[in-house]
């Protein structure tokens, strides 16, 4: 009885043993879906290239949830090693300077190799210190764009390879293809705080907050009430109640991808990164790409639009060894092949310059018409203070209250401006609190 | 009632029985709340590195927040909806059992098969039913004319978290009214209906009165209830939305505290959450357990 339950304990210990020959490294994620799969594909490709580490990727949901787990996981001793954490809480990862092990900084140490003149600009600029130093290693970035249903606009006597360019021509077509029963509504987005705030603030050249839209410090101010800002949302409110617009529901907006899918709206602002989920979904019809609209009455559009997305953070606390692994993960992520794969595959921006011009020589923008749209978008022009991103503490709760006022203008509670004001005075608030926990 | 009265002759055995009940009490309920009630009167980041003690402002700003007087109304609201639709709908399909002749359990069985659904999957249900673009019930009222987006609007969103979260309770409700109502001296009922008292009379002087204390009773069960165990529905349905019309008190401390990492503020809130309980708590046993006869 005894050996039989020593053999048996002996067996349990080494069975762990042997796996723990390779030295493993725990990624925490928020890719659900198809984003999910081939995340771990990648991941399986870099265990299979080397024996030495073993990564280990963990779905914990969405990129809230992703979060707030690492930091309760920092909190009670048990982090991961690497986490993906959105662009929103950036602000928080890099104010806690303990908890972090900035990515330049492990790369060096680990001797690897590093350069971030090899990122796009547009991406490094958003996840750089004020010394230029990278943070956090870029991953997924995205921009959000303009998608439509091909089939729709023929039926409404639309040109089915031209998109729409300005905000003029979104109502336009909307009309037509409403009128003429082709589809019961004209457009709809997700992200509204994303898409329908930050971005269009960045597209027509506006001011999201002071000290160049927060980089420049923590006590800067949002000024997203300005008249461009004020002109969209009237017209939103207007267009919904004209069956034009239909809102899809707050953070990434759930109800939206579906609406579009079943060819209830005929067109649908997301990221580039939806194109995976639209491409598998759109079995029925055509997809058209274009780049958002803008206003053509207002000075600076189009201007360049601006990253959302996530980028991985090394959490401190861990073994010498096991962040060696982690760099040569990295190096592996970064690599022009599995860059230009992951982004042509997602949607996602291929961050690096290489991994632009691999997928050019490999000829699959040439196949694949308006798989660039994004990546032309955000290069557009050169971005101004107004256009590289934003920074602010608190974000996260600065996009809930961007989803409540706009639901306030939605419902008739408030108007474009009340509302518009409204985000920018609990937003200040909000961001005061995080300088005041921060100092 | 007869009391029962066992005799320990050991002094450490009483203790030693009720040390597991002890320690599941201390490391799930008191330890957590102590940290809770610590926590609230501290300001610190999210990870934990810079922390201060603030005495009580995050208590002083909580209660001069709208958005926490909005909390509280909307939580009222909700409670009294649930507890309202729940406590009628039970007990109208309680007594139509109760008059049933035939297959009696068969319903009874089939009623409360609804209470085994976890919240969550619950909550997800009445999500794909309501949702405005694929759900069923919008396309039939969108026939009668009546346009439902509890996106937009905060009436047709308070309605669905109402229903979803009662719909579960209506089993629990329904088998205190079957239990209830099966303790009704069938004498009292048909000496009235020999004197001639109809059923609606019936019901109303002679079963709802004798029914009145499981009635109070599960009116405090189900207040209970739709304050603190209908986070789930509320997170698989509306996530408070729109603008805050359905964020109940529960709800707000996790996204205050999980999501907008103000933790400070999101312990104060659980330790007015706390207060509330215990204040529900003292008016079941003083006051209500009193009447209730089992």
């Amino acid at each position: 009885m005894t050996r039989t339950f020593l053999l048996a304990a002996t067996a349990m210990i080494a069975l762990p043993l042997s796996a723990q020959a390779q030295t493993k490294v725990e990624w925490w994620h928020a890719m659900g879906g198809e984003l999910g799969t081939k995340l771990e594909e990648i991941v399986a490709g870099y265990n299979a290239s080397q024996d030495q580490y073993e990564v280990v990727p963990v779905f914990k949901g969405t990129y809230p949830e992703t979060m707030t787990g690492a930091i309760a996981a920092f909190r009670a001793g048990q982090q991961p090693h690497i986490v993906q954490v959105y662009e929103v809480g950036t602000g928080t990862m890099m104010a806690a300077e303990g908890a972090i092990y900035p990515v330049y900084q492990l790369m060096q140490d680990a001797g690897a190799t590093f350069n971030p003149a090899d990122y796009l600009p547009a991406v490094v600029g958003y996840y750089a210190d004020t010394d230029g130093n990278m943070l956090s290693m870029p991953f997924n970035s995205s921009t959000p764009i303009l998608y439509y249903n091909k089939d729709v606009f023929e039926k409404a006597g639309l040109n089915p390879e031209k998109a729409p360019e300005t905000w003029a021509e979104v109502e336009e077509f909307s009309k037509k293809i409403i009128d003429s029963g082709a589809a019961n509504c004209g457009f709809t987005s997700g992200w509204i705080s994303w898409v329908q705030l930050e971005n269009f603030s960045a597209w027509h050249n506006q001011q999201i907050g002071t000290l160049e839209n927060g980089f420049g410090g923590i006590d800067s101010e949002l000024t997203v009430n300005g008249p461009a800002q004020v002109k969209h949302w009237e017209n939103m409110k207007r267009w919904q109640d004209e069956s034009i617009f239909q809102y899809g529901g707050p953070v990434g907006g759930n109800d939206a991808p579906p609406k579009f899918y079943a060819q209830e709206c005929a067109m649908y602002m997301n990221s580039s990164a939806s194109r995976a989920g639209v491409v598998a979904n759109a079995k029925d019809f055509e997809v058209g790409y274009g780049m958002l609209p803008y206003y053509d009455d207002v000075e600076g559009a189009p201007q360049n639009s601006i990253i959302g997305g996530a980028t991985l953070w090394v959490l401190a606390g861990h073994e010498d060894e096991e962040y060696k692994g982690v760099a040569d993960f990295f190096s592996y992520l970064s690599s022009a092949e599995v860059q230009a794969d992951w982004h042509q595959f997602s949607g996602y921006l291929p961050i690096t310059t290489a991994a632009y011009e691999l997928g050019k020589s490999q000829g699959y923008y040439a196949k694949t018409p308006g798989t660039d749209v994004a990546i032309r978008q955000i290069t557009l022009n050169k971005p101004t203070p107004n256009s590289k991103g934003l920074r602010f503490g608190n974000y996260v709760q600065v996009r809930a209250i961007i989803d409540e006022e706009f639901e306030h203008l939605l419902s008739g509670g408030k108007s474009a401006q009340e509302a518009l004001d409204a985000v920018v005075e609990r937003g200040n608030a909000l961001i005061r609190d995080f300088q005041d926990s921060n100092s | 009632m007869q009391t029962k009265r066992t005799i320990f002759g050991n002094r450490v055995l009483p203790y030693a029985l009720l040390l597991p009940q002890l320690a599941i009490t201390c490391v799930f309920f008191l330890w957590p709340a102590g940290q809770a009630f610590r926590q609230s009167f501290l300001r610190e980041d999210a990870f934990g590195f810079k922390t201060r003690f603030v005495w009580f402002e995050n208590y002083e700003k909580l209660f001069a927040d709208p958005l926490y007087h909005n909390s509280l109304w909307v939580t009222v609201i909700f409670s009294l909806g649930v507890a309202f639709l729940s406590l009628a709908t039970a007990l109208i399909l309680a007594l139509a059992v109760d008059r049933t002749l035939r297959a009696a359990r068969t319903y009874t069985t089939l009623l409360v098969w609804p209470y085994a659904v976890a919240p969550a999957v619950a909550g997800i249900m009445w999500w794909f039913l309501f949702n405005p673009t694929i759900g069923i019930l919008p396309y039939v009222l969108e026939m009668l004319g009546y346009d439902w987006n509890h996106r937009s609007s905060s009436v047709d969103a308070m309605i669905l978290v109402i229903v979803a979260a009662s719909w579960k309770q209506i089993s629990y409700n329904f088998l205190f009214f079957v239990a209830g109502l099966a303790a009704i001296p069938h004498s009292l009922v048909e000496a009235a209906a020999i004197d001639g008292a109809g059923p609606m009379k019936r019901f109303f002087t002679i079963i709802f009165p004798l029914l009145s204390p499981t009635t109070f009773f599960l009116l405090v069960v189900n207040v209970v209830y739709a304050m603190f165990d209908t986070f789930a529905v509320i997170h698989a349905t509306t996530e408070g939305g729109p603008a805050q019309s359905t964020n109940i008190l529960v709800y707000k401390v996790f996204e205050d505290g999980f999501i907008g990492l103000n933790l400070g503020s999101s312990a104060a809130q659980s330790v007015v959450l706390m207060a509330i309980v215990i204040v529900l708590t003292v008016i079941q046993f003083r006051w209500i357990e009193r009447r209730v006869q089992y």
